[in-house]
């Protein structure tokens, strides 16, 4: 381990100014997790503790099972026929893969927000509705329509044109849709999967504002291929790398290191960590 | 900085050579490539050509041969052995539309029922799923003598016993175009992209939320085109017709269970065609421009249908 540390990517004032993580409460709790699809492993051994109200971060090196993981959080693994999910998964102390438990409720509980914006083929206001609609919420529709779309800090843009189709927004501003949908259904935790793959930095700033307000009120488990993000949002980060068979036949994810953001950033105690985070490979 | 210095002889020499050298290239295409490149052209110009002729010489054909007999006592009189002069099309015209409506009413549900069901809940790794794809392929090949055939035999006579009438003629043309309405409206849906399903369920929709919510509204314009064009093959079935009782020269107006027959467009004009007298070979054209005229009008509401609520995604 090198006791000094080489140029970090990232200058600490562009770090944004995060504080230590602020909860130590813990939303999910995840032991020995591993997922397979079909007989072929694609994470293996996660092991790591999902702090409430904070922002987490999975970074890592493309194939390494990120997205893997984090659709594991809400169940969206449930629908891929061939996939099969391993180990102890809790979420607030509750087994989400327990035998009574329905993939449906989890997901009214735990939200996401996808890598290409997916807006519904249908006005604003419907697109932020229906989730409410379906779940029964009570109160008054166009109420809780407003207030999704003013947390999402998008409401100021589309007030005026709330019946107008979706699909005639900007990338970005059918990211924040997608993210005011989810919010709407009042959620506890959001995850995020490369939300701002698809988007330009303007509109990439705009969510990750955002997602710094959100996490007042929200837990936040974000996936993101753009270092720079990870340390400028997150609370605490997550780096996994793709481990190999001594044959190459078989590839999976694992976690090499997991901690404060701050310190993945510029103290890792692992170098692979480094390497990465420094730009040395990847 | 180096201070400017104008070019040389040679410079401009060599910027010439360049240039020309360029203006070379672009403008000589290699003589094989343009040949190659027309003669394709006009190949594939004659294929249409000879698709568009067959059509033309069938509308003009009809249309002349029909002349005498086109008017408004085409759609507004019974057909007639004696007063030929005034006969027309009504019972006829009013059977294929009543049937048209009766097979709406049969395939919509069905054949969408039976798409959503293939697209959206199958599994299609298991054998029995994918024989019963191969199975609605096949289907739709099947030529619809046989279809004429199951009628007699399941729907008129058999199990169902309705008899000779006309909603037993209904049910099974809507048994000969089920299968292109299943695999339309099977495109429709697969024309969904998955992120619609995903955004859906993550917000805690169901499945079948997800399906009669998202999936099924997206897909309404190209299942709609789909039944149309499956009504206009129903509307033109004269042979499994023939088997199920249309057969009769019918000069009052049909209902759906009347026991005393009914006629349909395209049976009719047969009924005319087999004729040899002048002037039933003349009905028989007009028969076909009236039946093409009502083609024509269901084909354009297909195209006004899917050009007015395509979705682009």
């Amino acid at each position: 381990m090198t006791q000094e540390h080489p140029s970090i990517a990232i200058a600490a004032q562009a770090r944004g100014h995060h504080a230590p993580p602020m909860s130590r409460e813990k939303v999910f709790e995840i032991e020995d997790l591993s997922v397979h699809y079909g007989d072929k492993p694609a994470v293996k051994n996660i092991g790591m503790d999902i702090l409430h109200k904070n922002i987490t971060a999975l970074i890592g090196p493309s194939g390494c099972g990120k997205s893997t993981l984090i659709r594991c959080l809400n169940r969206m693994n449930d629908l891929i026929p061939s996939a099969r999910v391993d180990g102890r998964l809790l979420y607030h102390g509750e087994d989400l893969y327990g035998p009574n438990v329905d993939p449906i409720q989890v997901r009214k509980l735990i939200g996401m927000v996808f890598q290409k914006p997916n807006p519904f083929p249908k006005s604003i206001y419907d697109n932020i509705a229906f989730g409410p609609r379906i779940v029964g919420m009570a109160g008054d529709m166009d109420e809780i329509v407003e207030g999704a779309l003013r947390r999402a800090a998008i409401w100021d843009e589309v007030k005026d044109r709330l019946n107008d189709n979706a699909f005639g927004m900007s990338g970005g501003q059918q990211q924040r849709l997608c993210i005011a949908r989810c919010i709407a259904v009042e959620p506890d935790v959001i995850l995020m999967d490369e939300p701002c793959s698809a988007l330009d930095p303007i509109s990439t700033g705009k969510i990750e504002d955002l997602m710094t307000e959100l996490k007042e009120d929200y837990s936040i488990v974000i996936v993101t291929h753009n270092m720079q993000q990870a340390a400028r949002v997150s609370d605490m980060t997550a780096f996994l790398i793709v481990e190999l068979t001594a044959d190459e036949r078989e590839r999976w994810g694992e976690i090499v290191e997991y901690d404060e953001t701050e310190k993945i950033f510029t103290n890792p105690s692992d170098q692979r960590t480094e390497d990465y985070v420094t730009g040395k490979v990847g | 900085m180096e201070a400017y210095r104008p070019p040389t002889e040679r410079t401009r020499f060599a910027v010439a050579g360049a240039r020309a050298n360029v203006a070379a290239v672009l403008g000589s295409q290699p003589r094989g490539d343009v040949i190659r490149n027309n003669v394709f052209a006009g190949l594939l110009g004659l294929a249409v050509l000879i698709a568009l002729a067959g059509l033309a010489a069938l509308l003009a054909q009809a249309v002349v041969e029909g002349a005498p007999a086109l008017g408004t006592n085409l759609i507004t009189e019974p057909p007639s052995t004696i007063d030929t002069a005034n006969a027309g099309f009504r019972p006829a015209l009013i059977g294929s539309l009543m049937m048209i409506a009766f097979v709406i009413v049969l395939i919509v549900p069905l054949g969408v029922g039976a798409a959503i069901y293939l697209e959206e809940y199958a599994d299609n790794t298991r054998w029995w799923n994918r024989l019963i794809e191969l199975n609605i392929q096949n289907l739709a090949a099947v030529p619809s003598i046989i279809y004429g055939i199951l009628g007699l035999g399941f729907i008129v006579r058999g199990p169902l016993d309705l008899g000779f009438i006309l909603l037993a003629g209904a049910i099974t043309l809507a048994l000969l175009v089920l299968p292109v309405v299943i695999i339309a409206s099977r495109e429709a849906i697969r024309a969904v992209p998955p992120s619609i399903r995903e955004g859906s369920l993550a917000l805690g929709a169901t499945r079948w939320q997800t399906t009669r919510r998202q999936v099924l509204p997206a897909a309404i314009p190209g299942v709609a085109t789909g039944v149309i064009l499956a009504v206009s093959r129903a509307i033109g079935e004269t042979a499994p017709l023939l088997l199920v009782g249309a057969t009769v020269f019918v000069t009052f107006d049909p209902t759906p269970l009347g026991a005393n027959g009914y006629s349909a467009l395209p049976v009719q004009i047969f009924q005319y065609a087999t004729r040899p007298q002048e002037e039933f070979q003349t009905m028989a054209a007009a028969g076909i421009v009236l039946m093409l005229v009502v083609l024509l009008a269901m084909n354009s509401g297909a195209i006004w249908l899917r050009n007015r609520y395509e979705q682009k995604w």
